[in-house]
């Protein structure tokens, strides 16, 4: 696997010019392969992770299961794809299990997700039934732990 | 042999001059890794829930005429809209009519109001289709010019000093483009007290009125004793990057409106019922995409201004539109030679001002509806290409 790929795993949290030092590379170099990475879209694009439960204008979140037909020559694809464009879809997920496809949706209140789901999403041709779960609490975001009280370890400067 | 078949254009249609912009554009279309600033579209998709709501109406089988009016249910929303962010009270069973975009609105006003030999007054620089417009309906254009030294607002001394009797109509586009000029409140006033004593009827093209980032945004139908001798112009394409969509309106007194109505009937019948249906989603629902991307068109107009202004090219700063209108004087070059440099060197493209007008002379129109990188690369080509040219002097 691609360098630059592993370090990105590992938690992207350096930046192309510690990335350089650390693979002993030039940041030309870390920039070039950061690019191929993107025109093979393995490498998507980049979101902060945000903790936005004190801030007010609060987004609320929800889960929706649905449950849809699969069409001839496509199976779930272009109904997954449509449903995946709208801005409020954050992640769309093709689930095994007792649903079909797992939508993750954020909007600014309860009122406008509940209205996203049956105006958009439940009124699409082909989907046959969704049940909306909505967050109420998140301990954890993309790895990031919330109430993460930065544990001061009182390690030793020196030790033998 | 070849039968020439030019003989059979009809005069005022051949004597039209070809725009200016699209023969620009057909040097940057060949070029690779061209940055063009100059199509005056936004850089978005139409916002997916808009689309869909598109293709949802086809799937619903939506796919027969309208009344020539188009949709009632998108007049009401029209009404609601226009009612609420423009303070014009419009009906809509007799004062809204649907149209193929601003473009066609514009058309049938003019067809429908302009006699043979009747005077047109237009602000210029102004965008290319106005005049041809005029000339089409065999009316006479009256341009008024606008100045930098006013951020191109239309003044009344303006006016004043370019009417002559005759004069019916005055066409209006405020935010402008190319200029990004506008007028506030007290100007648009001015110019109200004229069109009435005046007796002119006026043409409001407002399709840049969301994308207004300071202040307020003044519709001249507003103002008292307008709304009878307005037409008021407006669309979809800008404000919910709906260009390709061809969908627009005109909302008026009801006796100009079913002249109109009475072009339209004859030659489009209707406007496309997919986009009324998608229009209808943009009204209701499509608030804050509209402010998402006007954020973003704010944010890039701050910084392309400042570039401007840093190279020595000294720019206003539009308070709306999407379109900056840098003064390219100082270089020493005429704004055609400074646009086709600027191109042949960096691969850079803006509109020579002069396709807008002969006030445009020394001024070239970039228009900032793309993303920031190539905004970024822009600015440090144009800049690179400004210092060459002045160590060359």
């Amino acid at each position: 696997m691609n360098q630059v790929l592993k370090l990105l795993l590992e938690g992207g949290r350096l930046d192309t010019a510690q990335m350089a030092q650390v693979l002993n590379l030039s940041e030309a170099e870390i920039t070039r392969q950061l690019a191929e990475l993107k025109a093979q879209r393995v490498l998507l694009g980049w979101a902060p992770v945000l903790n936005l439960s004190d801030e007010d204008a609060g987004l609320v979140s929800a889960v929706i299961e649905v449950r849809i037909t699969p069409e001839r020559g496509g199976g779930f694809n272009r109904l997954a794809e449509r449903i995946s464009r709208f801005d409020e879809v954050e992640s769309c997920y093709l689930m095994s299990g007792g649903y079909d496809l797992l939508v993750f949706v954020n909007g600014a209140s309860l009122q406008r997700v509940a209205a996203f789901v049956s105006e958009k999403l439940s009124t699409i041709e082909g989907v046959l039934s969704t049940a909306t779960h909505f967050m109420l609490r998140s301990y954890k975001e993309h790895g990031f732990l919330l109430d993460g009280k930065t544990e001061e370890t009182d390690r030793l400067k020196v030790a033998p | 042999m070849r039968m020439d078949s030019t003989h059979y254009i009809a005069r005022h249609v051949a004597s039209l001059p070809k725009s200016g912009i699209r023969d620009f554009f057909d040097i940057v279309a060949k070029m690779k890794d061209a940055i063009s600033l100059g199509v005056g579209e936004p850089d978005f998709d139409t916002p997916w829930h808009i689309r869909e709501a598109g293709i949802y109406a086809l799937e619903k089988g939506k796919t027969h005429y309208t009344s020539n009016l188009g949709l009632i249910e998108l007049r009401r929303a029209i009404s609601r809209y226009v009612g609420k962010n423009f303070s014009v009270s419009y009906a809509p069973e007799d004062e809204i009519l649907i149209t193929v975009g601003v473009s066609e609105a514009l058309d049938l006003a003019c067809r429908a109001l302009i006699n043979p030999g009747d005077k047109v007054m237009y602000h210029q620089p102004c965008y290319v289709s106005y005049h041809p417009g005029i000339a089409l309906a065999h009316g006479v254009g009256v341009p008024v010019p606008t100045f930098a030294k006013d951020q191109f607002a239309l003044t009344v001394d303006a006016l004043r000093a370019a009417w002559e009797p005759g004069c019916k109509l005055l066409m209006l586009n405020l935010p402008c483009n190319p200029t990004g000029g506008t007028c506030d409140h007290a100007q648009v006033e001015a110019i109200a007290k004229f069109a009435v004593e005046k007796d002119l009827l006026v043409l409001s093209d407002e399709i840049y009125s969301e994308l207004t980032f300071e202040g307020v945004h003044t519709s001249i139908a507003s103002l008292p004793g307008l709304k009878e001798r307005t037409i008021f112009l407006h669309g979809f394409s800008k404000a919910f990057a709906m260009t390709g969509w061809r969908i627009g309106y005109a909302c008026g007194p009801a006796a100009l409106i079913e002249a109109m109505m009475k072009v339209h009937q004859y030659s489009m019948l209707c406007a496309s019922i997919i986009s009324q249906e998608a229009a209808i989603e943009a009204l209701v629902r499509g608030e804050d995409a509209m402010k998402k991307m006007r954020d973003q068109y704010h944010r890039r107009r701050d910084f392309i201004v400042r570039r401007f202004n840093e190279i020595g090219l000294p720019c206003h700063l539009p308070r709306g539109s999407f379109y900056a209108f840098p003064d390219v004087s100082k270089t020493g070059l005429g704004e055609k030679d400074f646009a086709l440099g600027l191109l042949e060197a960096e691969k850079v493209a803006i509109v020579p001002g002069t396709a807008f007008g002969a006030n445009g002379a020394g001024f070239c129109r970039a228009c900032f509806a793309t993303s920031y990188e190539h905004l970024i690369e822009a600015g440090n080509r144009i800049e690179r290409h400004v210092q060459n040219l002045a160590a060359k002097k």
